[in-house]
């Protein structure tokens, strides 16, 4: 997966040109990017980067453009909007035609708003996807379940019924079994559309000690409706208005000392 | 009026409607299964049709029905399953999905005579495959695939978008996401749909008549190779089935028992689509519980 290593081989193949590289100071980086739904543009003007290992949080009222935004970072929107614009990661632009969207999602994780385990048992939902990748090694593959589970803070209350129902699991468990999922296939980012909207508060508290937990490891993007979450976890802010990325900065400075007159507004409640 | 009062006769009126309606099914099925059930016994079950005497049984006509049956559905239900997945998956919104879809709905409400009658006309006389199981299985697919494309179709799109998504965003493919995760999870439903449709078929004599044939030839229980002319295996061979001989003895019928045949065949086949309809909610909830929490 090294760019070095492709670009050095001079009789490699065309498509290794087009391999990500190395992980960087800066994950991921958008640059003009516009998102529109037919002719109406949701969203006009992003230009955010976002530094690994931290926790970047996407804030704004409903209909901001902050959902669209995420979705776009891993092309959720490819069906339903057209994009403008460069989203680059590991030095490639992602909506390039080169690049394989499907490895992109690897590479670049989402967990949606509300749970959505596979109808499998808990275990075939974390494996499932690395099984259709090729991966058979039963041992490797369990390894994989224990330590994402972990991870998600949720293999103590599940490790001894694997085998059951994901749907069984209650909505915070499916949740955290949700993030295990994505983070088994080890992405680089982690992008969260409100993780935590549709759950109770001790459910949602243990969303986000998860998260603190992950950004040792990952590059986490979350869209939150809930302000005080986006002070507590997230070490950058972003706040949207109308489409566009209004403030981009440290979190204490945005819930502190905002620069603009409409995110002030925004965090003390005038509007949204 | 007050809204409790209005509630109560309105509660009431919706009872007396499913009331009516129950005590009509049950009337009827009662009815079939008063008149039909004594005249069952093993023999009747397992020894031919006689045309002129008393005694005959429904043995050919039986097994008739059940392999033109298994015939049908080993033709209908993989297109159906293709056309559904298309239909619900793939599919965009435009003029040729929109004329698929209405021509879908225009040949799920044509009447099964006509299908027969197309049926004998391009099968039968056309393509010269005769009177035959297959002319009748090719008729009883074109009459069952509506039916079955929408199950299929409607069962695909009962699974939430969530799940879909949920696939995307691992790095799963469009055609991964729909054969292991929105398949499996549609299956109890898709399955309870075939088998449902299945009970349909099995009852369907109208576009049978002309196709599959008035007659039943004697079979030899022996000869499983389906190139011979008597075995119950051939595709080729005239097949009248249980619903087809209710309606022959009634039409025509000159055994001195043509009543009583006609009333035994006819709980027979009731029972047999009951028996597929309880199954066919059955096996979809067993299905459920098998797939949905795995060994």
């Amino acid at each position: 997966m090294l760019e070095n290593e492709a670009l050095n081989t001079d009789n490699a193949p065309l498509r290794n040109i087009y391999r990500f590289g190395e992980n960087a100071e800066i994950a991921l980086s958008t640059h003009d990017l516009h998102v529109f739904y037919g002719d109406n543009e949701a969203l006009s003007e992003g230009d955010l980067e976002f530094e690994r290992y931290k926790i970047t949080s996407l804030i704004g009222a409903s209909g901001s453009g902050k959902s669209t935004f995420l979705r776009s970072l891993n092309r959720m929107n490819d069906n339903v909007a057209t994009v403008k614009g460069q989203i680059m990661y590991r030095g490639i632009d992602i909506n390039s035609k080169e690049v394989d969207v499907y490895e992109m999602r690897r590479h670049i994780g989402m967990v949606f708003q509300r749970p959505n385990p596979f109808a499998k048992s808990i275990k075939d939902n974390i494996t499932f996807a690395l099984k259709q990748r090729g991966m058979r090694d039963k041992n490797k593959l369990e390894e994989i379940v224990e330590t994402s589970l972990k991870q998600a803070a949720l293999w103590d209350q599940v490790k001894d019924d694997l085998g059951k129902s994901a749907l069984a699991l209650s909505g915070g468990q499916q949740q955290r079994l949700v993030i295990a999922r994505a983070i088994a296939m080890k992405p680089d980012i982690l992008l969260l559309d409100e993780p935590a909207s549709a759950l109770d508060p001790i459910s949602t508290s243990q969303i986000e000690d998860t998260l603190l937990e992950l950004k040792e490891k990952y590059t986490i993007v979350i869209v939150t409706h809930n302000m005080q979450q986006a002070a507590r976890i997230s070490d950058y802010t972003a706040f949207f208005h109308m489409g566009k990325a209004i403030e981009y900065d440290e979190t204490r400075k945005i819930f502190t000392r905002p620069k603009v007159k409409l995110t002030n507004d925004y965090i003390s409640g005038n509007f949204g | 009026m007050n809204a409790k009062l209005t509630n109560k006769i309105a509660t009431a009126v919706l009872y007396l409607i499913a009331g009516l309606v129950i005590l009509l099914l049950a009337g009827l099925l009662g009815f079939i299964l008063f008149n039909g059930v004594p005249h069952l016994s093993w023999h009747f079950l397992t020894s031919p049709s006689l045309a002129f005497q008393a005694g005959g049984g429904i043995e050919f006509q039986l097994f008739n029905s059940i392999y033109l049956l298994f015939i049908t559905m080993i033709i209908s239900f993989p297109i159906a399953l293709g056309a559904g997945i298309y239909l619900n998956e793939y599919a965009k919104q435009n003029i040729f999905t929109t004329i698929i879809r209405t021509a879908i709905e225009i040949l799920s409400s044509l009447p099964s005579v006509v299908v027969g009658l197309f049926g004998f006309l391009l099968v039968v006389v056309k393509l010269q495959l005769g009177f035959s199981i297959l002319s009748g299985a090719i008729a009883l697919t074109i009459f069952n695939l509506p039916l079955l494309t929408r199950s299929v179709e409607g069962s695909l799109k009962s699974i939430p978008d969530l799940q879909r998504e949920a696939g995307a965003a691992l790095g799963l493919s469009k055609w991964e996401t729909v054969i292991h995760v929105i398949f499996p999870a549609a299956l109890p439903s898709i399955v309870t749909g075939v088998v449902l449709s299945a009970g349909r078929v099995f009852g369907e004599a109208a576009a049978l008549i002309y196709t599959a044939g008035q007659s039943a030839p004697a079979l030899d229980f022996t000869d499983w190779n389906p190139f011979n002319a008597a075995s119950p295996l051939n595709l080729m061979r005239p097949a009248e089935t249980l619903a087809v001989h209710i309606w022959k003895i009634n039409s025509e019928g000159i055994q001195p028992d043509a009543a009583q045949v006609s009333a035994g065949a006819s709980a027979v086949l009731i029972i047999a689509v009951l028996i597929f309809n309880i199954s066919a909610r059955w096996i979809g909830k067993a299905l459920y519980k098998r797939l949905t929490s795995a060994r």
